[in-house]
């Protein structure tokens, strides 16, 4: 048989009745397994800055920051906690967000600008959602394996105290994946970068890592400061984080308003993604 | 293949129509593809072509008309239409950050198929795509040409009904081309179904069982690439340089030559049936071209004919 009629016989035995049958059911996972293909590209970068980042922080703060606040004051209130255990959380849903930016904002940009293979895979029978439904989960397989090491290291450090301290895992879990969507639904609507992930990294992310009580209680920003960290998911993750790690007391409905409001920048991040993923590839 | 596989509509468009805006890209056009058949859709710059693959392609919707693919309409079946779809676009857009292999795998599992089965295709079609050595290699380093032939590999990985290819040859070298029109002509040989875009008239005359003549998204001709030539244009043409200050001049002499005479600022065209009888006739009369040429017409002087020779941009 010839190479041409081979490259044209077989495949049917594969497909049900319907052809788009599997595409429509596990679309979003399709395009998840590319990116995670793509990201080997990159798995030593990857790896090394889940290692190094958490070491780096934790011995800065730990050894360092901590150990100097810890000899000067006796630790922290609420049962005299360890500095680095107040951190720790904070800095575990911040290694989260970062994750959530890295992969949500220039692959998004790539794929309709530089690679243009969004519009290979709307060419397949995969609909604009799960293209972007898709690189949201591929960025969750990448903020699992991230929270996962931190989280380890911060154990190594003695920095979670309390039994229930891996929820704050899922916490910073969501934070990541929250930000993310409302990071590619930026993404997606970028033309061009012109220097846009610069300014929100310099704008948006530093500010708030530095006013989402990450190293030190909200409460001691000025009020007018105060609605950085509310309206900022790190804070929200870190507060339900400390809750997990040390037993932090806060009301219960505060805490429901930290899951709610992650929950909320999840599902408005990724509808208008969707929009916009589906304006663009329909054009 | 049998009478009734012949007759097999495989896309029909009714008054199809797209509009952006004010702007009407598709202007009410109808046109039939047959099962097996290569269709051409030709136009400058700006007809409409890529505009009428986007909604064959199941992925831009139309603001008029009725199109139909595979007896289904993209507006409610749009998945299930491209899973039977192989698109070339006209801008490649492999992953180029994975391996070639890797392009074609991914690009199977989009449509469902398992490894069991993609892992021997990506092999068969990297041979196809005469690659096999290029297999593990990044997409970036391929040339322009292994790009399109990849990215036609990748088309067929779903062993698609119809392959719509959309520029297929453009930027690319002659080398590069006549090998593409070479793998191309192998799938019309068995039996794929194809719709091409081209600027180019040697490849709509190469591959193209028929054709339509775009502008300004109309159809302004329809027809095999020999019916269109006979209808359109003449037998033969001569192509005479008298230098650009005196062709003008001479074109009034020549009047009554052949069937019709165009004059461009570089040479004059006589459209004829007897090109050499009357380029002999010209230089009995005394006149001396710098440069004389006569051969067959082409498509290319139907496309000039039916779309005008000012340049869209």
């Amino acid at each position: 048989m010839s190479v041409e009629v081979r490259a044209h016989a077989g495949a049917r035995a594969y497909f049900g009745e319907r052809r788009s049958a599997r595409s429509i059911a596990f679309g979003a996972w399709y395009v998840c397994e590319h990116r995670l293909r793509t990201m080997r590209a990159y798995l030593m970068t990857i790896v090394m800055g889940s290692v190094f980042n958490p070491m780096f922080y934790l011995f800065s703060l730990g050894l360092g920051i901590g150990s100097y606040i810890d000899a000067s004051s006796g630790g922290l209130g609420q049962g005299a906690i360890s500095y680095l255990t107040f951190v720790g959380p904070a800095l575990l849903a911040s290694a989260a967000l970062n994750v959530g930016f890295e992969e949500c904002a220039f692959p998004v940009l790539g794929g309709f600008k530089w690679t243009r293979e969004f519009w290979a895979m709307n060419a397949a029978p995969i609909s604009a959602r799960q293209v972007a439904s898709g690189v949201l989960m591929a960025a969750g397989f990448r903020v699992v394996f991230t929270v996962a090491v931190f989280f380890g290291f911060l154990s190594l450090f003695h920095a979670l105290p309390s039994p229930s301290a891996w929820m704050a895992m899922p916490a910073a879990m969501l934070s990541g994946l929250a930000f993310g969507s409302v990071i590619m639904a930026i993404a997606s609507r970028l033309e061009e970068d012109d220097g846009w992930f610069a300014m929100i990294n310099r704008l948006v992310i530093a500010p708030m890592f530095l006013f989402s009580g990450t190293f030190f209680p909200l409460e001691r920003l000025p009020l007018g400061l105060q609605w950085i960290g509310w309206i900022s998911p790190l804070w929200h993750a870190t507060q339900l984080g400390r809750v997990a790690a040390y037993g932090m007391v806060e009301p219960a409905w505060l805490t429901a308003c930290h899951i709610g409001y992650l929950v909320i920048m999840l599902i408005i991040g990724l509808a208008l993604s969707f929009r916009t993923f589906a304006r663009r590839l329909s054009k | 293949m049998s009478e009734t596989e012949d007759s097999t509509i495989m896309i029909r468009a009714g008054g199809l129509t797209k509009a952006f805006g004010a702007l009407v890209a598709v202007d009410g056009v109808d046109f039939e593809v047959r099962k097996g058949e290569a269709f051409g859709l030709l136009g400058p710059n700006g007809a409409g072509k890529s505009t009428i693959m986007r909604m064959i392609a199941s992925v831009s919707r139309r603001s008029g008309g009725t199109l139909s693919i595979l007896g289904m309409d993209p507006d409610e079946r749009g998945p299930d239409i491209r899973g039977h779809l192989g698109v070339v676009p006209q801008q490649d857009n492999l992953d180029t950050e994975l391996r070639v292999r890797d392009n074609l795998i991914v690009y199977g599992r989009y449509f469902g198929l398992p490894m069991k089965f993609l892992r021997p295709k990506a092999e068969e079609l990297l041979e196809f795509a005469q690659l096999t050595e290029k297999a593990a290699v990044k997409v970036d380093s391929l040339s322009g040409g292994m790009k399109r032939r990849l990215t036609i590999a990748r088309a067929l990985v779903n062993e698609p009904d119809i392959l719509l290819l959309d520029e297929p040859t453009t930027g690319l070298d002659p080398q590069a081309r006549h090998i593409l029109w070479d793998r191309l002509f192998r799938l019309k040989e068995a039996g794929v179904t194809l719709v091409i875009t081209t600027h180019y008239m040697d490849e709509a005359e190469q591959l193209c069982d028929r054709l339509v003549v775009m502008d300004k998204g109309r159809i302004m001709a329809a027809g095999t690439p020999a019916a269109l030539i006979q209808q359109y244009s003449s037998r033969e043409v001569v192509e005479l340089r008298f230098g650009s200050e005196r062709n003008a001049e001479v074109a009034l002499q020549l009047a009554g030559t052949g069937e019709r005479i165009e004059t461009l600022p570089d040479r004059i065209l006589i459209y004829t049936q007897t090109g050499e009888e009357d380029l002999a006739r010209i230089v009995d009369g005394g006149l001396r071209p710098l440069t004389s040429l006569v051969r067959r017409s082409s498509l290319e002087d139907v496309f000039l004919r039916l779309t005008g020779r000012s340049l869209v941009e």
